[in-house]
């Protein structure tokens, strides 16, 4: 049914549609609207049976989620930002028991400075935690990923992290079309666990580990989401089989005939960088996209594939990685090994920073006359870096840096770009 | 003829043996159906408090339960002795998660019961001290606040066994671990710290909380069944001595359970919503020194100057329970 609802909302009711019995929830900017609305259908009835509950921390709401899941409950929590970073400890403790917990990620930088707004630092920083990761690009794919995940987390009792862009999509009202319960209950099994613990038949789950074996139980953990390369596909046929649309897989290419310069990036940048390309692509630039659903398990093939022809490619992410720059672009190199493309990392919308299309005219050009940096920070406002760098030349007891730098910028009231 | 009762001397205890008790009062672990919960074949060292403590407790619950029972457990001893991959000691369906999360992770499993409709099947989460009191804490007291249907049981032994005996939040005061030292001005851990956990459980309102030692495990049984016998939080918290931690003779265990006991150091009472409802009374009260002397975490206070303020403020604290839980008959 199609609806004009908010993203968070759309999320909720695919949840919903999920059938989950166990959901916990920890309040966190943006993925509040999620939870809320999810709460709001356990308390009418209209989903049941279902047990929310709120708990004190993310530390316990993924602590819960691993108790509910390992006693055979479909399980769902989401989080955000520092509250994914507030549970990461249980977090691969999930991944390594093997529970196939789903989990919103509703992408949001991480502080310090703090700051509430957009991009994808959380989500990145717990890319070898053993989850699967798959990244939206519109609130559609939110929804319908998240569908596509419980599938995909039980078949293969696997935890599954599906990353939205915070406030960008979780609070944008779009169209959305949300499936009928029917269709879901098809797509979507009862869940059977692999492993349960049931006075029935008693076993120890979380036994301790010594170098003789755990090689073999982290190899097994690796092998097992190295399979999911051929699963993801593969559900994203059978769904739009079942509803008719595309949505997931692992990654998708756009305008990439006979590209010479390939953008790559993941969420919902991907819609400015497909019109920014559009105008180009009318100019006779041969330039083309590379959307990346999938970043955990990374699709080394086919991104080689789909980069394998160009010159060269550009990365586009709204991480960081201190000390090296971009943390896709150093899997999209792996991906590239041994072929001779030059490529460039732009980092870009850091805590939230607008990525306008004049923006990315710049950098694109410069890019495929070759000129960019190796790693570009988009929009950088170089004189408030340089005047920080002064002051802490000039004076011992500088001050806070994030201080020094509002200091310096005056009233910013809403201004984002 | 007439039916002459028989009179023990030693009237109030279980020490005149399970043969001549009533059947129901009679040991758990006296009865062939006994679960064995934590088999043998464990690597708990010799005298360990925690793994009788445990045995006990959850073959106790599992009577009270039949055998419907699951438990999750913290990091700590009692998880590492028991669960040594590919071997397992549990003989129940068991979960051990993180060090901090126990409480947690056993809320999941009830509401995952609750919402399968298996209300029969119940749920205990266990943890050492460390576990409980200082890294598990945060989930401890969610667990209590929302009232989730979980008995956790706590195994005090006072400190940090399983990294080498550093200190915790249920250290004692005075007392030498690897983080309060015996030396300086002040040795072993300082005065005026610390937590009481059974205390801040009772202030959840939570429906039943108790203390119990491994020197009286009909105690312990009971209290466990009778926990069981509620819905919602409840909180055991078990004193139990640990041989290598302490300093202490693997034989003393129950001695030392007993004397903590017995000077009033660790009260064993009941509590149900917030209110205690039955204290164990003390026999003979007997001073802290008797206590603290065959433990070498205490042997700094009794040098060649034995630290008479300090033992003196350790048995200040021992007649603080005393009073405060009205552990002495008037008689006494």
């Amino acid at each position: 049914m199609l609806k004009q609802i908010e993203g968070s909302h759309g999320v909720a009711e695919a949840v919903a549609l999920a059938r989950p019995e166990v959901i916990c929830a920890y309040p966190i900017s943006p993925q509040t609207h999620i939870v809320e609305a999810l709460g709001e259908m356990v308390k009418t009835g209209a989903l049941s049976p279902c047990e929310f509950i709120n708990v004190e921390s993310e530390f316990a709401a993924m602590s819960v989620a691993i108790g509910a899941s390992a006693a055979g409950a479909r399980t769902y929590t989401a989080t955000a930002s520092q509250g994914l970073l507030f549970m990461v400890e249980a977090v691969y403790n999930a991944a390594g028991l093997g529970l196939p917990i789903v989990m919103t990620v509703a992408n949001r930088a991480i502080g310090a400075p703090i700051n509430i707004w957009n991009d994808h630092t959380d989500a990145m920083s717990q890319r070898d935690c053993g989850w699967i990761q798959l990244f939206a690009e519109t609130n559609q794919e939110a929804l319908d990923l998240h569908i596509q995940a419980f599938r995909l987390a039980e078949e293969l009792s696997l935890p599954v992290m599906v990353c939205m862009d915070g406030f960008i999509l979780t609070h944008a009202y779009e169209r959305m079309d949300v499936p009928e319960q029917a269709l879901v209950d098809a797509y979507l099994p009862p869940y059977e666990p692999r492993q349960v613990l049931d006075p029935r038949e008693p076993v120890s789950i979380g036994a301790m580990v010594g170098p003789e074996a755990f090689t073999e139980v982290r190899y097994l953990a690796h092998a097992k989401q190295m399979s999911a390369i051929e699963r993801i596909p593969q559900l994203a046929q059978e769904f739009r089989a079942v509803f008719g649309r595309d949505s997931g897989g692992l990654v998708r290419g756009y305008r990439l005939e006979d590209a010479e310069t390939v953008v790559v990036a993941l969420g919902s940048v991907l819609g400015t960088i497909k019109d920014t390309v559009d105008e180009l692509r009318d100019r006779g630039v041969k330039i083309g996209v590379l959307g990346i659903t999938s970043f955990r398990p990374f699709p080394l093939a086919a991104v080689r594939a789909a980069l394998a022809g160009a010159k060269r490619f550009v990365v586009l992410e709204k991480s960081l990685a201190v000390g090296i720059g971009g943390i896709v672009a150093t899997n999209v190199r792996l991906a590239l090994d041994g072929l001779a493309l030059k490529g460039y990392t732009i980092v870009a919308g850091l805590g939230g920073r607008a990525i306008t299309r004049a923006s990315l005219h710049r950098v694109f050009g410069e890019a495929i006359a070759d000129r960019l940096e190796a790693v570009h920070f988009l929009d950088l406002q170089r004189e408030r870096v340089a005047r920080v760098l002064e002051r802490e030349e000039a004076v011992r007891r500088s001050g806070p840096i994030a201080e020094g730098i509002l200091k310096d910028l005056g009233t910013v009231a809403s201004r984002i770009g | 003829m007439a039916f002459q009762p028989v009179k023990f001397y030693q009237t109030g205890t279980f020490t005149v043996g399970n043969r001549l008790l009533d059947e129901q009062q009679r040991s758990v672990q006296a009865q062939e159906e006994r679960s064995n919960s934590l088999n043998s074949g464990h690597r708990a060292c010799q005298g360990c408090g925690e793994a009788l403590g445990a045995r006990y407790a959850i073959d106790a619950a599992m009577h009270a339960t039949g055998n419907q029972l699951i438990a999750a457990n913290a990091t700590g001893c009692l998880e590492v002795f028991s669960t040594p991959y590919p071997e397992s000691s549990w003989q129940i369906p068991w979960i051990h998660s993180l060090f901090g999360n126990a409480a947690a992770v056993a809320s999941g499993i009830a509401a995952a019961l609750r919402v399968k409709g298996r209300g029969e099947v119940r749920v205990i989460a266990q943890g050492g001290d460390g576990g409980t009191t200082d890294i598990g804490f945060g989930c401890l007291s969610g667990m209590f606040e929302r009232n989730d249907d979980v008995l956790y049981i706590c195994y005090d032994n006072e400190a940090y066994m399983n990294t080498g005996v550093q200190r915790s939040s249920a250290t004692p005061p005075a007392a030498r671990t690897a983080t309060t030292m015996a030396v300086g001005a002040q040795p072993g851990n300082v005065f005026g710290q610390g937590k009481n956990v059974p205390a801040i459980a009772m202030a959840h309102d939570i429906p039943y909380v108790a203390t119990a030692t491994v020197a009286e495990l009909h105690d312990l049984e009971y209290k466990v069944k009778k926990a069981m016998g509620f819905h919602g939080a409840r909180y055991i918290h078990v004193f139990v001595p640990c041989p290598l931690g302490w300093g202490a003779a693997s034989q003393d265990t129950i001695k030392l359970a007993r004397l903590a006991k017995e000077t009033g150091l660790f009260p064993v009472f009941e509590a149900e919503h917030g209110e205690v409802t039955s204290v164990s009374k003390i026999r003979r009260p007997i001073p802290v020194e008797e206590y603290l002397r065959p433990q070498k975490r205490f042997a700094h206070l009794f040098g060649q100057e034995p630290a008479a303020e300090v033992i003196a403020r350790l048995q200040t604290i021992a007649d603080r329970n005393i009073k405060k839980f009205g552990l002495l008959d008037a008689a006494a």
